[in-house]
């Protein structure tokens, strides 16, 4: 049997050939470049993307319900799942929230001490950021392992200060959970001595890499005018310019005792915003250092609440409502929370910065190719645990 | 700046505007809230450019959506703004058109509250699926009872052959003959194990 023949030959100049017909492709639910169960309905003309829309939920298992059938107490190991890379930041943000709602002060040390653990986590989570972004640029491996090197040592300090090392669950209502002791301590303070020994050697792999500059310059450019319309918060606002930083604009905690700058792009493409997170990551340091000079010695627990952790159905909060809100490494992590007075939090919101960051996800997309879709994705830094509640 | 400077403030700009103080927000009728938005956001006093959070509650009586706005240049805020709507009808005006940060964020009030928000260019669910039924965080849904054997779990069991309990199977057939679902209840407060 003879092999078939083409009927007709195709050619270069045919009609039927220079046509091309919108594609459809859904990128995800199941592709490790969605940093999750995440999926985008793309279409394609050629392999250039002209329409893109984000569909989630794949998560959800309606969080804020669940908080609002527990004590308040209760959510607060919850609230670790959130954002599972950046448990230290959510528990501050919620703790911070109740703690306006009921006005609860917290001793010096143990503000501190939150300081310390939220800069940390902003090490953890820009670190391995960018450690995936590389992945998804196609570095295998390589750059994760550098960035999970350091991330393993911040960790170990978490599992020995709170017992865990990504679900902390560390934060009460008016302090924390253990005190730190000397040897913490010391381990912090030569973490913190040998990270921008770390920083330089990944910045020389890295920065001035040419194909990172070429896939990554010019891509994905996110404005001003848009950053700020869209409610756009971290260091992807900043890398766009936007001088929004809630440690400076709100003072929160204790952050007005320490000097450090707000490092801010000028383009607002993936570079910028890589670019913005390892300046971060030396401000974060700055702060450390700092904090851990200044710590004060004293309790780390307001001893009226010290007592909560065992009767969590006690604390009722006087009838209002509150919208806490930190700088968490990616955005501004709001909570807000209105009391009925009983134990149970009538409302309890989120406003999750890796949901209303992805608002801008087809106008940075619109244009540019699948690839691109896949590090501009990247570059947002999104988790699912918190973008899906 | 306090929410009765504020009210003075939009007093002055919109006579005859009903608004009320109510905690740290001021309340508004759902017609004024675009105007009251676009001349926060455009007034150069305000200057209320950044839509940090929207969200709304069930306070049984109504619906209320929360705005809490504030502003990047001046680092001022927030500005709270509150709209009451009716439980059965609740229609609030969108406010994508000036904030694009409203977008997901009124789906996702819309998906868990039901509050329509009109001239939204695509209200969809986000977080639940197609075909959902209910509005998860109002105060009177309440989920589906997973120990109770449906009429299809009791039909499922039965091809794989599992036999089921005459008394689970009549159940069953009465919650399918009555077209109701099961539903679970919701958790007493102090339910919850400590």
């Amino acid at each position: 049997m003879s092999p078939p023949v083409l009927e007709k030959t195709f050619q270069a100049s045919d009609p039927v050939l220079q046509d091309t017909e919108t594609f459809e492709v859904n990128l995800g639910p199941q592709h490790p470049s969605t940093h999750g169960v995440f999926r985008m309905n793309v279409k394609l003309e050629g392999e250039t993307i002209v329409s893109l829309k984000p569909v989630m939920g794949y998560l959800h298992r309606n969080h804020e319900q669940i908080a609002e059938n527990m004590s308040y107490l209760g959510s607060m190991p919850y609230t670790d799942r959130l954002d599972y890379f950046n448990s230290m930041s959510n528990n501050f943000g919620y703790a911070l929230a109740v703690e306006r709602l009921a006005k609860i002060d917290v001793p010096e040390r143990a503000q501190y001490v939150r300081v310390i653990m939220a800069e940390l986590t902003r090490l953890v989570n820009h670190v391995s950021v960018i450690g995936f972004l590389l992945n998804d640029l196609g570095a295998f491996f390589t750059p994760v392992l550098y960035a999970f090197r350091e991330r393993e040592k911040i960790l170990d300090v978490f599992e020995e200060v709170a017992g865990s090392r990504m679900m902390c669950n560390y934060l009460r209502f008016g302090g924390v959970k253990r005190d730190l002791t000397p040897a913490v301590t010391e381990r912090i303070k030569k973490i913190v001595r040998g990270f921008p020994k770390f920083l330089d050697e990944f910045e020389g792999l890295l920065t001035r890499n040419e194909i990172l500059c070429i896939r990554c310059q010019k891509v994905g450019v996110l404005p001003y005018d848009l950053a700020v319309n869209a409610g756009i918060t971290g260091p992807m606002a900043r890398a766009s310019g936007v001088n929004y930083d809630l440690r400076k604009v709100d003072r929160y905690s204790i952050y007005d005792r320490f000097k450090f700058k707000i490092p801010l792009g000028k383009i607002g493409d993936v570079y910028d915003r890589y670019l913005v997170r390892i300046l971060e990551m030396r401000e974060s340091l700055k702060i450390l250092e700092q904090a851990l000079k200044e710590i004060p010695a004293g309790p780390v627990m307001n001893p009226k609440f010290a007592a909560l952790a065992k009767a969590p159905r006690n604390f009722k909060p006087p009838k209002g409502e509150a919208y806490g809100r930190v700088e968490a490494p990616k955005g501004e992590l709001g909570f807000y929370l209105v009391s009925d007075g009983t134990a149970q939090p009538w409302r309890y919101h989120v406003r999750a910065p890796s949901l209303i960051n992805l608002t801008v996800l087809e106008d940075l997309c619109l244009g540019h190719k699948v690839a691109d879709a896949v590090i501009i994705l990247g570059s947002i830094d999104i988790v699912l645990g918190e973008l899906d509640h | 700046m306090n929410p009765a400077e504020i009210k003075t403030k939009l007093e002055s700009e919109f006579p005859g505007i009903p608004i009320q103080i109510v905690g740290e927000g001021l309340l508004l009728g759902p017609e004024d809230l675009v105007r009251v938005a676009r001349f926060l956001k455009e007034s150069g006093e305000f200057k209320m450019n950044y839509l940090s959070s929207i969200t709304a509650v069930d306070y049984l009586e109504h619906l209320e959506s929360v705005y809490h706005l504030y502003s990047v240049d001046q680092r001022t805020g927030p500005v709270v703004l509150r709209v009451r709507v009716p439980r059965d009808n609740p229609r609030i005006p969108s406010l994508v058109h000036l904030f694009r940060s409203a977008e997901f964020q009124e789906r996702e009030a819309y998906d868990m509250m039901g509050i329509r928000y009109e001239g939204h260019p695509d209200l969809r669910r986000i977080f639940m699926w197609e075909g959902f039924e209910g509005y998860p965080l109002r105060k009177d849904y309440l989920p589906e009872n997973e120990d109770v054997l449906e009429w299809d779990d009791v039909e499922w069991l039965e091809r794989h052959g599992v036999t089921v309990p005459a008394e689970y199977k009549q159940y069953a057939q009465d919650l399918k003959a009555a077209g109701k679902e099961a539903r679970a209840e919701r958790p007493k407060p102090g339910a919850e194990a400590v």
